[in-house]
């Protein structure tokens, strides 16, 4: 068992990193505009089919899908804003949590009515395989999606840093009405800030299309997990997800090998559990 | 102040009269329509009443949403059935060890959350987490058939040992016995000096731990009471199935369900689950029945549409909306 802990440590970091982009978009909109975003394993989920659609009618390689699936998941989350999210902006907990599961619940079943239940692989990729070193396995779709999201998170944090929509968005999520007062717009500020959590997503989603089964109950999972890594690295904050994401994807790979690959699942919860009644703003929250 | 609102006990916007009126007519109107999907429907409608009222005490009343009310339905259910099967223990007797064993389940998860102080949506994804983590745990517990599920042993109908196969008509009585039951021990509490601290304390809970409520007390006791009650629940509805397995009972959407309810009936509101429940359980059933064929999935797809409309157009619920009408006519009337 012991021997299978260094191959358990590299799969869980590869997969880990792609926990973060995940989480990183969740984490954006969790922090700027206080909403839960049930509907974001569903965004997901849309972004896996897209790949695969691409992939199946028009022989377009996940890789070359990645742009494809950050825009389309980019406006539907813009469309998901304007028609739902809005409205609801001021309602209570309660309200906005169940609009969100609404609206997954009706992405997810209009996946399941359009495309079928079925699990279905983007048969010959061109990304596939695995090399070894030193007798660890790395599977290469696995090791170009954790490079592919370590430089999107990059990226959306030097965006969040240091362009001045960036700074908006802080100001926004710090302050709202001393951002209206400097001349924000906010409405605009939380569409864009939606996107672009539908575009982190997006891109995760064409990603995980290369070697993840695509199906209409793919998002669950990923959702779930994007929850813990968010409270656990902290609401809002990007390097704390990508933190986080590294930390379950390699408690849970590694806990797979040492208790059983049932329970990976719960122990990422039990994690989450254990940080939320520790320490309730997560390990880099404000 | 909110507590203050008319139409918050049910009792006020009607008066008492309606309420027998439709208790006589839930009682005759599974002997006139005969059709066992029907009594399928009604069953489920007075559990999920049951359980939508459960809930709201603790998500409407004391303003803790909680995601993770399927563990005690779950528990309710396999303590009754475990117990009766390898024990021999009478399925009545072992409905209230279920709702006490899921009460211990309660207190494990209340007891860190209210002790730490989770609120909102810390407190709403940790029940969440602990639901999910159960869930895990059921589906991989081989002495409760793990994920195979679990079979009620048959016995010839009887009333002491909870079974009938003639007719679902006694399991839809016993249900709603449990639904009446229920709504009147809501409307004891939420009068009684508990129902004001709980009001109270979703209100501004630290203001009410300065006037010297028990804050922590009263969480806790309503957190027993729901999880006691939504096991009961449970209980029969496993009794009722004769055959379940994790995902029917432990699922996420089972918890939600509970949510849903609440919310579209009026959450904070005697009448508001019982509202809920009447109208989302047999859309429900129906829309199944009719456009589920196949697992395309059409019925949740209508359901998600209609959630986010109620949300964005009615946050108060379906009770919330009537009670806008009939403050309208009056004030049109003077």
């Amino acid at each position: 068992m012991i021997a299978y802990l260094p191959q358990a440590l590299v799969s869980g970091f590869l997969m880990g990193l792609i926990y973060s982009l995940v989480s990183v978009g969740l984490t954006i909109i969790w922090g700027v505009m206080d909403i839960i975003n049930f509907a974001h394993g569903d965004f997901l989920m849309l972004a896996m089919f897209i790949a695969f659609w691409f992939y199946t009618l028009f022989g377009f390689d996940p890789l070359v899908s990645i742009p494809l699936a950050a825009i389309g998941i980019f406006l539907l989350a813009s469309i998901t804003y304007r028609l739902l999210i809005k409205r609801i902006l001021k309602e209570s907990l309660l309200t906005t949590l169940l609009a969100t599961f609404g609206l997954a619940l009706f992405l997810r079943n209009s996946a399941q009515f359009l495309w079928r239940a079925d699990y279905r692989t983007i048969l010959n990729p061109v990304l596939q395989g695995s090399f070894s070193v030193a007798g660890i396995y790395v599977s290469i779709p696995k090791l170009v999606g954790a490079l592919i999201s370590v430089i999107t998170v990059t990226l959306v944090y030097v965006f969040m840093k240091k362009t001045r929509i960036g700074r908006a968005i802080q100001a926004v999520s710090m302050d709202r009405e001393a951002a209206l007062l400097m001349g924000i717009n906010a409405d605009r500020i939380y569409n864009i800030t939606f996107g672009i959590g539908g575009a982190c997503v997006g891109i995760a989603g064409a990603l995980l299309a290369n070697f993840y089964p695509v199906s209409p109950q793919a998002g669950i999972f990923f959702v779930i997990i994007a929850f813990t890594c968010v409270a656990l690295g902290g609401f809002g904050s990007i390097l704390g997800s990508l933190i986080a994401g590294v930390i379950i994807g390699i408690v849970e790979s590694v806990g797979g090998v040492l208790i059983g690959p049932a329970f990976k699942y719960a122990i990422g919860f039990l994690i989450y559990l254990l940080v939320v009644l520790i320490r309730p703003k997560g390990l880099f929250g404000w | 102040m909110v507590t203050m609102q008319r139409g918050q006990l049910g009792y006020g916007l009607w008066g008492r009269a309606p309420w027998v009126g439709l208790l006589a007519i839930v009682i005759m109107l599974p002997l006139i329509i005969q059709r066992p999907f029907f009594h399928h429907v009604m069953i489920m409608l007075a559990l999920y009443a049951t359980m939508g009222e459960a809930w709201n005490l603790v998500g409407g009343y004391l303003g803790y949403v909680s995601f993770g009310h399927a563990v005690f339905f779950g528990i309710g259910a396999y303590t009754t059935a475990v117990l009766f099967a390898n024990f021999n223990v009478n399925p009545w007797a072992g409905m209230v060890i279920g709702g006490l064993v899921a009460v211990g389940a309660a207190a494990i998860i209340a007891y860190p959350c209210f002790r730490f102080g989770l609120r909102g949506h810390y407190f709403a994804i940790a029940t969440m987490a602990f639901g999910e983590i159960v869930r895990v745990l059921f589906l991989n517990w081989p002495y409760v058939g793990g994920a195979t599920g679990f079979m009620v042993p048959l016995h010839k109908d009887s009333f002491a040992l909870l079974q009938f196969h003639q007719s679902k008509l006694p399991y839809y009585y016993i249900a709603l016995a449990m639904a009446v039951a229920t709504l009147v021990i809501m409307k004891l509490i939420i009068d009684s000096k508990l129902g004001y601290y709980l009001r109270a304390i979703r209100e501004d809970e630290e203001a009410a731990e300065c006037l010297g409520v028990p804050t922590s007390l009263v969480k806790h006791v309503a957190f027993y009471i729901s999880a006691f009650i939504v096991a009961l629940a449970g209980a029969l509805y496993g009794q009722y199935q004769l055959y379940f397995d994790p995902p029917m009972v432990f699922d996420l959407m089972v918890s939600v369900n509970m949510v849903l309810i609440t919310l579209f009936g009026g959450r904070g509101t005697i009448a508001g689950p019982l509202l809920g429940a009447a109208i989302f359980v047999p859309l429900r059933e129906y829309t199944r029945a009719w456009l589920g064929g196949g697992g395309r999935g059409l019925d949740y797809m209508i359901l998600g549409l209609l959630l986010m409309v109620i949300v964005v157009s009615q946050p108060k619920g379906v009770l919330g909306f009537l009670e806008r009408i009939v403050r309208r006519k009056a004030y049109e009337k003077g």
